[in-house]
């Protein structure tokens, strides 16, 4: 129920929509809940609404944490404090 | 898939397991709570219970919103839709909760009921507009980052005036659910559900921010990691978790920095506030009546709230008997040890919530996790 997608933003539309596009199926969608979207962002798409952007630094930092979560003998690195 | 193959990767996962064993200390068992169902799913789907050390677990929570929502309403909206002016717009999840005597709103509409299952309560507005004779009901349940949506359609049906939309509001709110499955002191200790922390909701923190946790972790003592719903993310933030475990801490942590802030989405949030107020009190399966755990539409808005135009009033109705949803929402039973798991309950007949979703914890279980339960016996009889 609440799985959400990424989804790029292909298109800006009247009124607080956009066009965004998904395995070759093009949708118009809501980005009102979402501020300054630009074509090219990436948003998490829940029916029909985009509920954030993604941050691709934040992407990046995440999988680097990752691979060093991965890797034997590195001294424990804490989580970002939320 | 850009911001998903590469949070599904196998290796990574399997490596970052490997540092979760090493880490977990020998002699001490660690059992979390992943709370959303989109969690459960991800955990069964790829196997990560697999990849974890025989004494790291993971428990079910309460995170699944057509899970929780208790027979009663369900009942209501199939009365709803039974009414022959009114058009019911629902989510696809929705069909098939069973109701009370069997009925469900697939079967509802089988026998006529206008039932119509949308992508997104925009349509239902949409549909309202353009069938004017009808009374158009949008049926809307969900956790926090549903209701958004929820609450932009109805400014949308005022916008465009019309006079035929309104919504059965059920939706749920999650720290307080959280708090019912941590607030254990009053209950018989069999009840309780002794949890050393949880994998905090994924896009329901992309609304409500980290910041709700903060109170939780700090009075229950428990460590919170809000996590994205991909295998990579849960199997960080069960490290995460071991890792506060080991070091006494109770802190909230953010895994999933790419979508969720500390503060959450402002402006989802003024849209939740300006429409929707909390009720007294709400039902849920499993957990009961908890207060101020969902919403209701505020009163400068009580012409779109079906509830009121409609005068629903709601009827007690109570689950069947032997199904076991209520314990496997608070942790308290795994899905194989309700009796009617697989054998008269599964997804194409389910008997109970849970089997209903995919991201219910019995349908999680039936679809995948059921055949590793297969082979791990036949591997035990192997060896012995």
């Amino acid at each position: 129920m609440c799985l959400a997608i990424p989804i790029r933003v292909e298109a800006l539309l009247p009124e607080h929509m956009a066009r965004v596009t998904l395995g070759g199926v093009s949708k118009v969608v809501s980005i009102a809940l979402v501020e300054n979207v630009r074509v090219g962002d990436y948003v998490l798409l829940h029916v029909g609404y985009a509920l954030t952007r993604l941050d691709p630094d934040e992407a990046e930092r995440t999988l680097a944490l990752m691979r060093q979560a991965a890797v034997p003998g590195l001294p424990s690195i804490r989580g970002a404090a939320a | 898939m850009k911001y998903i193959d590469e949070y599904r990767d196998g290796g990574l996962a399997r490596s970052i397991a490997a540092t979760i064993a090493r880490e977990a200390l020998p002699g001490r068992h660690y059992k979390f709570m992943e709370f959303c169902g989109g969690h459960t799913h991800a955990i069964s789907r790829y196997g990560i219970e697999d990849l974890l050390p025989p004494n790291v677990e993971m428990v079910h929570g309460p995170g699944c919103p057509v899970c929780v929502l208790p027979v009663g309403r369900i009942d209501d909206a199939i009365r709803l839709a039974l009414r022959p002016e009114v058009t019911l717009c629902t989510y696809a999840d929705l069909m098939r909760v069973p109701a009370s005597g069997g009925a469900n709103l697939l079967k509802a509409k089988a026998a006529g009921a206008d039932i119509r299952m949308i992508y997104s309560s925009m349509d239902a507005v949409l549909i309202a507009e353009a069938e004017p004779t009808r009374q158009v009901v949008f049926f809307a349940i969900g956790f926090e980052t549903t209701t958004p949506s929820t609450a932009l359609s109805i400014g949308l049906a005022r916008r465009k005036r019309l006079s035929n939309f309104s919504v059965f509001c059920n939706h749920v709110l999650t720290p307080p659910a959280i708090r019912a499955i941590l607030d254990t002191a009053a209950l018989p200790e069999v009840e309780r559900v002794l949890v050393d922390g949880f994998v905090g909701p994924a896009h329901v923190s992309t609304v409500i921010g980290t910041t709700p946790y903060r109170a939780l972790a700090v009075e229950f003592e428990k460590p919170v990691v809000v996590a994205g719903f991909e295998p990579l993310d849960v199997v960080q933030a069960i490290l995460m978790l071991v890792r506060q475990v080991n070091e006494g801490r109770n802190e909230v942590e953010n895994q999933y920095i790419r979508a969720v802030t500390a503060e959450g989405n402002p402006i989802a949030q003024r849209e939740i506030t300006e429409i929707f107020e909390p009720r007294d009190t709400f039902e849920w399966r499993g957990l009961g009546s908890l207060p101020l755990s969902a919403l209701r539409l505020r009163d400068a808005y009580a012409g779109y709230d079906a509830e009121r135009r409609f005068t629903i009033v709601p009827e007690p109705a109570a689950d069947n008997p032997a199904c076991e949803c209520g314990d496997v929402l608070r942790g308290l039973k795994k899905p194989a040890e309700c009796k009617l798991f697989g054998t008269v309950c599964s997804p194409e007949a389910p008997m109970g919530s849970c089997m209903v979703s995919p991201e219910g914890a019995c349908a999680a279980h039936w679809t995948y996790g059921r055949f590793r339960d297969r082979a791990k016996t036949i591997s035990d009889r192997a060896a012995a």
